[in-house]
């Protein structure tokens, strides 16, 4: 290998004329055999993960746990309703988030004082206690007014309006604006100022700027964060169990303390929560595959692109080895 | 001739620094004015005051006869809506240094979305002209790319077209040619050479001197906020009668 790179420079013709003819017609340059660095680190920190693994499986299977009951529960009907509970509640809070974290975005940047105040002191509240005290205010809100009335449109016993679901919807769904306003804000902010000039050069108006030019752009900043906001979500929810709404830790824990199987049911409650989060992790990859065209020359490959380019190396690897 | 912008002098203060101070000059219709000058004489503060991205605080600015940004009633100025001032836009397509085109948008996408949301062309109208256009501009073949995957000179080219695709009567361009390789200037000064032969009125700020020299009617040399020199491109070029315009010249030429 070696005296084949320290020839290499003389072989090849001098610059300038003949470059081209002589790279053609010179043989192909023989394959770079060399012996790999060992990384006898590597190979240590290896084999005490996999012991540490080992031993950590070990004491699972000998540990009190019923298996079968996990596997027996993992798609009993109150279950499988509990975790779409979890997701229906997931979701609509985070559209009402989203849709009321733009909102208050806008507000934020916008140049009115009264609103741009009206928003910084929700997302001062609402960012600054804690979403399990928001719930049981939520909950807790018949004690100071048992009757809504909002005059000639609506009344009713706040009990009433109240119900379990309102109660994680809310309080789920307005704490998330709040973080989500701070995202959308970072969103706006990070589009360049140009893009709104050339816009309104061009003799486009102001809504016409923002919804046309402005957030599709901001799209990319906002994305990324808002999956994980969304996956952070779908374990918050969890929380909501203090307000009496039946998702999945609820459900999962109903059976846990009426059949004294509390971990096995827990562990049931954590593989759906693992399979949810999961499930939307591949989603949120395409999501913000498609916010990120035009921003870098190519797309970044789908994952089949990417297990299908990985097999194909794992392959010419061995053929080269 | 009449004239396509009329300044009187304008002014314009950035809070205690006056930028502008007082600009007079006339633009005819259907010439190439060029602006030039060193670094924060104030060239794109007029610019951009021309089409009202920036507010003047005194004199006067026209543009095809019309008061920028306000409506003259007695002697009492009104200022104008929002929707009003995106109105008079529509009419003066303008060129940045740095391009700014759309980036999550196509290049024929770029040229087809100020005509469908501004003017409510239909959908397939607006890409016929815009590949009309993008084939104007030597880029046919580049309608279907973004942005990102343009050279900078290609990039400006569009953006040429983008602003052309408004049918404006009067076209402002900021350094257009500054941010690119030098390689690259060559192909958008001709795309400008062409608009200019065709009869667009374009005010031109520019370091481009022979450009200036061979496509420019008039000529205007600006220093610290104010008109120190204007007249024919050629003659002030070749013989600068303030010292100011000769020290600036002999750096740039
Ligand atoms: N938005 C702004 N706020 C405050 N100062 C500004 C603003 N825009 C421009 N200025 C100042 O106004 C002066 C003139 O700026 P302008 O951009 O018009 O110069 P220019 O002649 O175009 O220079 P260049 O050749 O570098 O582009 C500069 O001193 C600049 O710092
Ligand atoms: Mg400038």
């Amino acid at each position: 290998m070696t005296d084949k790179l320290d020839k290499s420079p003389s072989d090849t013709p001098p610059p300038g004329d003949s470059v081209s003819a002589g790279a053609a017609s010179g043989p192909a340059p023989e394959t770079i055999k060399a012996i790999p660095v060992r990384h006898y680190g590597r190979w240590i920190s290896g084999v005490i993960v996999v012991a540490l693994l080992v031993a950590l499986g070990i004491a699972f299977s000998q540990g009190n746990i019923q298996w079968h009951t996990v596997s027996d529960q993992l798609f009993v009907s109150s279950v499988v309703q509990g975790a779409g509970r979890t997701l229906l509640i997931s979701i609509l809070a985070m559209i009402v988030g989203v849709v009321l974290g733009i909102l208050l975005a806008v507000m934020r940047l916008s140049k009115n004082p009264v609103t741009s105040t009206v928003a910084w002191l929700y997302i001062w509240f609402f960012r600054g206690t804690p979403v399990y005290v928001q719930l049981l205010l939520w909950f807790n809100l018949a004690l100071i007014f048992p009757v809504l009335n909002l005059g000639p449109i609506y009344k009713n016993n706040m009990t009433d309006v109240m119900t379990p679901f309102m109660c994680a919807l809310l309080g789920l769904g307005l704490n998330e604006a709040a973080y989500m306003a701070e995202i959308c804000r970072a969103g706006l902010l990070a589009v360049d100022e140009g893009q709104t000039e050339a816009a309104q050069a061009l003799g486009m108006s102001h809504t016409k700027t923002l919804f046309r030019i402005v957030i599709p752009q901001a799209m990319r900043v906002i994305v990324p964060p808002t999956g994980n906001e969304f996956i952070n979500m779908l374990k918050t929810s969890s929380l909501v169990y203090a307000v009496t709404y039946n998702e999945l830790l609820r459900s999962t824990s109903a059976i846990g303390s009426t059949s004294y199987a509390v971990m096995e049911m827990l562990f049931v409650a954590s593989i759906w929560y693992l399979a949810m989060t999961s499930v939307f992790s591949v989603f949120q990859y395409y999501l913000e595959r498609y916010y990120a065209r035009g921003s870098s020359r190519s797309l970044p490959p789908t994952v089949f692109q990417k297990i299908k380019a990985n097999l194909i190396g794992l392959g010419s690897e061995r053929g080269k080895g | 001739m009449t004239a396509m912008v009329k300044s009187e002098g304008v002014h314009k203060s950035f809070g205690q620094v006056e930028v502008l101070k007082g600009i007079d000059l006339e633009v005819n219709t259907g010439e190439v004015f060029c602006l030039i000058g060193p670094s924060g004489s104030g060239k794109s503060t007029f610019l951009r005051c021309i089409n009202h991205l920036e507010k003047i605080n005194a004199g006067r600015l026209y543009v095809d006869g019309y008061l920028v940004g306000y409506r003259q009633k007695g002697d009492k100025l009104y200022e104008l809506k929002d929707s009003e001032v995106a109105l008079k836009r529509r009419d003066i397509g303008m060129v940045f240094q740095r391009f700014n085109l759309f980036p999550h948008m196509t290049a024929v996408e770029n040229v087809m979305e100020a005509p469908i949301q501004v003017k409510g062309v239909k959908k397939a109208d607006a890409r016929d002209r815009a590949m009309e256009l993008l084939e104007r501009v030597g880029l046919g073949d580049k309608a279907k790319n973004y942005p990102s995957q343009l050279s900078g000179g290609q990039q400006q080219r569009v953006a040429i077209a983008r602003a052309l695709a408004m049918d404006p009567k009067l076209m402002l361009f900021d350094e257009p040619t500054s941010a690119l390789d030098p390689e690259l200037v060559g192909d958008v000064l001709d795309v400008m050479r062409d608009l200019a032969e065709s009869g667009m009125t374009m005010v031109v700020v520019t370091h481009e001197m022979g450009f200036a020299r061979e496509v420019g009617d008039s000529l205007v040399f600006m220093d610290g906020g104010v008109v120190v020199e204007s007249g024919n491109p050629r003659d002030v070029l070749t013989d600068p009668q303030h010292e100011r315009t000769k020290s600036f010249l002999s750096k740039v030429l």
